[in-house]
């Protein structure tokens, strides 16, 4: 097992920028991942520390150990491309085996590894198949398993999941995490999918046009966003801008709209936010803390959209000027319709203040 | 967790620091330029600067000003210009027409005709005239049969001269067309016409407007290379006796001992194929959009009328006859027995001679050994500098990229009789790039003819695996610990066999067949299959020349039924 530490990483194709000043401190046994949109740097920060790009400034360690000009094929890392990249010319047996043959075991030993890793990847009797004899989820497991019998340093995936359907999606998903936890190896995991993120990674690095925008848990991440691209492409939120109308010691009050006033906790905000009378910022309220009914920070509003989807419904609702997404659970109790009217309450912990848009 | 900790900071071999080394790619693409340095630019400059060079060292255009003082050689330029848009335009109209009539019309005998319209292309270059000359020539089969049909005192009709060239031409290189064609009609999309016609457009409308723009990429692409071929076209005027084209100028001012006057010819031929080179390659650059819409195909209309369906099926069955006729005649002639073939229609006494001294007499056997072995050495350099200019020119990125794709497809350009002339120049004296020997004259100078001829064969074949081996397969070997030398040897190398091994045996049957350098560059102990060939027609021993070609013929046919098996749908690469 060895930790990662990515050091003012910056990389650059010709004049286009891949990455940007990246610094990551991985530790080691962490499931670390990287999330962002299309384009934003994760597959090129990534082949990176494989060693398929060098760098264009900046410096990769292993353990402390530089290796930033190291050829891939010497950093001992099992990586899972996204389209799997099996050997289309060999057995499963002998694409498993590669790695071990290349590291010239004895031909026993490489026959007890590799059946211990089938073994692993739940693939037992398929030793003699032809790879495109295989299924989509089968040649995920096949991919894996040629990574991870070569007891690599540190494990790297691509999208692994991205070219299964939805239900081997979460099967694969719940596959990858124990193979991790048993095994205890470095993990580094790229999507651009927040919910595998959020139910596999130990932290997530959030990135965007090539630079970070926060490294946290998924918890800190989702809770305490660290600026409003985080926050709105971290699960669904409600950004909402106001003026600063009161300051106490450990309270602030907003107005969002004429005579709609919001009062939430300083603590519960950017880091380093400076709470000033008059000043423009903005609340980020996820739709599952606004409540139904009296309380706090109650508002009353009208519902412009219903939508139903089993478990919780959600409601799309206009309080003056702003628009509200509201989500609540389903009790089986009546469901408004649109037009009617709707009183709810926000919780002072529920809001999330931050600065102005733009 | 394992014990490659190590191997960060081991001791390397020199081979695999080496490898290793960022400047790597420069040990592998560096004997690649030097290979074309020394055989297709060096030869390409000798000839130039004999030319332009006066006894005395000195440069003069003097050469080039008699060239365009000298009748003669205005003639055979304008010929060979006129014979090639001629070439284009029979070309473009039999192949095109019968694109559209096989992918868009159902008729019956339309599986024949498609399978067989390819035919032509699978003729080695001295056959298709070969045949012709046999069928429609001047004391051809078919105008001695009218002759004596209609008791005639000369032949009704017969093909000879310039109109000869041409309809050899039009017979051997329409598939150029044909195929172009019939893959840009199956990638219109049939949307696109009921768009149109939903649109208020009329079929005429269509045609102009939607259905012949759509297939101008296709024609320009074809005519470019009909008109190449053209040019570089030396066996059919050789043998419907059409001395004033450059090719026939350039033969025979060598054989007049003309030889500056033969390399100002070459070079000016040379500048004409490579700026249509040039052309093309610019031209498929700029515009290339074929189907972008996958779907259903071009739905094909049947024939219904009762009358129509006769007159198909009829038409069908002479242009079956006439494609497989040229084979048919070769194979016929090739059991006849030598000089007894005189006046007659066709040959009257028959023999299985000609086979069994084909394998048995080793005079008769020789010229195939002699192809056999050059060919073989040929494809060897073929297969090592294909490789790896694949490689080179889809992995690796270095400096004079493009360069390297141009420096090789202008082997390709050059037509037969200039690489000759070229090879002869530079190599009947010794250089560095022949170790100090005289190659002309020896074993060396045709493998090495052949080799550079066919030099973009296995190259194209490998290279288009190489491109659809997807770059994360050898990556994914990278990371498993392999080196880039292991990773080639086996995980690459496996994955594009086929390719290699489709332009191998392309390679080797060009080499077994290629007549137009052979004939310039054979001696009596190396004298190849063709030249053979061309000699024993010259001593009217007809039936040894056509058991000589049935059975290149033969080989032909069994390469490329292996290469279909071989490479499945992907034709394209194997003809262009
Ligand atoms: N080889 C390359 N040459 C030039 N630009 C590149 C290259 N590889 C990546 N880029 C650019 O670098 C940026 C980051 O690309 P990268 O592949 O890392 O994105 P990504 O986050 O993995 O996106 P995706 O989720 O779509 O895979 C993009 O703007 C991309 O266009
Ligand atoms: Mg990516």
């Amino acid at each position: 097992m060895k930790s990662v530490k990515l050091e003012n990483v910056t990389k650059k194709f010709g004049d286009v920028i891949g990455v940007e000043n990246v610094n990551i401190d991985i530790k080691s046994g962490e499931f670390f991942t990287f999330l962002g949109p299309s384009g934003c740097g994760k597959t090129t920060t990534l082949r990176m520390i494989a060693g398929f790009y060098y760098p264009t400034e900046g410096r990769i360690y292993f353990n402390n150990e530089d290796v930033t000009n190291v050829k891939p094929n010497k950093r001992n890392i099992g990586m899972v491309f996204q389209n799997y990249a099996l050997f289309p010319h060999m057995t499963v047996f002998e694409n498993i085996a590669f790695g071990l043959e290349v590291r010239k075991l004895p031909r026993q030993v490489i026959k007890e590894k590799v059946e211990r890793a089938q073994r692993l990847v739940h693939l037992e009797q398929y030793s003699s198949r032809k790879i495109s004899e295989l299924s989509g989820g089968q040649q995920q497991r096949v991919a894996l398993a040629r990574a991870l019998v070569i007891e690599p340093d540190i494990l790297l995936l691509d999208e692994p999941l991205s070219n299964l359907d939805a239900k081997l999606r979460e099967e694969t998903r719940v596959e990858i995490k124990r193979l991790q936890v048993e095994l205890g190896i470095t993990t580094i995991y790229v999507t651009h999918d927040q919910h595998e993120a959020m139910a596999l990674s130990d932290r997530i690095m959030v990135m965007n046009k090539g630079r970070i925008q926060q490294i946290g848990t998924p918890q800190e991440i989702y809770n305490k966003p660290a600026n409003l691209f985080v926050a709105s492409f971290i699960g669904e939120t409600n950004l909402i801008e106001g003026t600063v109308k009161e300051v106490t010691d450990n309270h602030a009050v907003v107005e969002v709209d004429n005579g709609i006033i919001l009062k939430g906790m300083k603590t519960n905000s950017v880091p380093e936010l400076n709470f000033q009378v008059g000043k423009r910022v903005t609340l980020s309220i996820r739709p599952e803390v606004i409540n139904i009914g009296e309380g706090a920070n109650q508002l009353q509003g009208e519902v412009l959209l219903t939508e139903f989807s089993g478990s919780s419904i959600n409601y799309l609702v206009k309080v003056g000027q702003n628009e509200f997404n509201v989500m609540s659970v389903n009790t089986a109790l009546a469901i408004l319709q649109r037009g009617d009217t709707i009183t709810m309450n926000i919780p002072e912990n529920g809001i999330y203040f931050m600065e102005q848009k733009g | 967790m394992t014990a490659n900790t190590e191997s960060i900071t081991p001791k390397k071999s020199l081979w695999s620091r080496l490898v290793e080394s960022r400047y790597f790619v420069y040990v592998i693409v560096s004997p690649l330029f030097l290979i074309l340095l020394a055989y297709v630019i060096f030869p390409l400059y000798k000839t130039f600067a004999d030319s332009v060079l006066t006894e005395d060292g000195t440069w003069s255009m003097s050469n080039y000003i008699k060239f365009f003082s000298m009748q003669t050689n205005v003639e055979a330029l304008l010929t060979s210009i006129f014979i090639s848009i001629i070439s284009v335009i029979t070309c473009a109209i039999v192949g095109v027409s019968l694109a559209f009539l096989l992918e868009r019309y159902d008729f019956p005998g339309r599986k024949a005709l498609s399978v067989l319209s390819l035919v032509p292309m699978a003729l080695p270059p001295l056959i298709g005239s070969l045949s012709f000359w046999f069928l429609y020539g001047e004391s051809g089969i078919f105008p001695r049969l009218f002759q004596t049909m209609f008791q005639l005192d000369e032949p009704p009709f017969a093909i000879s001269g310039i109109w000869g060239v041409i309809i050899v031409h039009t017979f051997t290189m329409y598939p150029y067309f044909y195929l172009s064609a019939s893959a840009a009609i199956r990638g219109l999309d049939p949307s696109l016409e009921e768009a149109a016609t939903s649109l208020g457009a009329g079929r005429v409308r269509i045609w102009r407007k939607v259905i012949l723009p759509m297939l101008t990429p296709a024609i320009v692409s074809a005519s470019l290379l009909v008109f190449m071929i053209s040019m570089a076209s030396y066996t059919a005027p050789l043998m419907f006796g059409v001395d004033r084209t450059m090719t026939m100028q350039i033969v025979l001012s060598r054989t007049n001992g003309n030889l500056d006057m033969a390399a100002t010819q070459s070079t000016i031929l040379s500048l004409v194929s490579i700026a249509f080179l040039i052309l093309m390659k610019w031209y498929q650059n700029r515009r290339n959009y074929q189907s972008q819409s996958k779907g259903i195909g071009v739905h094909r209309t049947e024939v219904r009328s009762k009358l129509m369906k006769y007159i198909a099926m009829i038409l069908s069955i002479i242009g079956v006859i006439i494609l497989l006729l040229p084979i048919l005649v070769i194979v016929l002639i090739s059991f006849s027995t030598d000089g007894e073939w005189t006046v007659q229609i066709i040959p009257t006494s028959y023999t299985l001679e000609n086979y069994m001294n084909l394998f048995m007499d080793d005079r008769t056997w020789r010229p195939v050994w002699n192809s056999i072995q050059m060919s073989t050495v040929a494809v060897i350099g073929n297969i090592i500098f294909g490789v790896a200019a694949a490689y080179a020119m889809v992995r690796l990125n270095f400096k004079g990229k493009y360069l390297l794709d141009i420096l090789i497809m202008v082997p390709w350009a050059l037509p037969g009789t200039v690489v000759a002339v070229n090879l002869i120049s530079a190599f009947s004296q010794p250089s560095v790039f022949s170790f100090y020997q005289v190659l002309i004259g020896t074993f060396w100078i045709m493998p090495l003819a052949y080799f550079v001829r066919q030099l973009p064969l296995v190259f194209r074949n490998t290279a288009a695996s190489l491109m659809q081996l997807d770059q994360s397969i050898e990556e994914a070997s990278l990371s498993l610990g392999a080196s880039w030398w292991y990773t080639f040897r086996k995980v690459v190398l496996p994955l594009i066999f086929p390719g290699i091994l489709a332009g191998t045996l392309l390679a080797f049957v060009q080499g077994l067949t290629e007549f137009v350098a052979s004939i310039l560059l054979y001696n009596v102990h190396t004298m190849p299959l063709s030249v053979a060939i061309w000699q024993k027609l010259y001593s009217f021993k007809f039936g040894t020349a056509c058991a000589y070609s049935t059975l290149q013929i033969l080989l032909v046919l069994i390469v490329l039924v292996l290469n279909e098996r071989l490479q499945g749908d992907n034709k394209q690469s194997a003809v262009m």
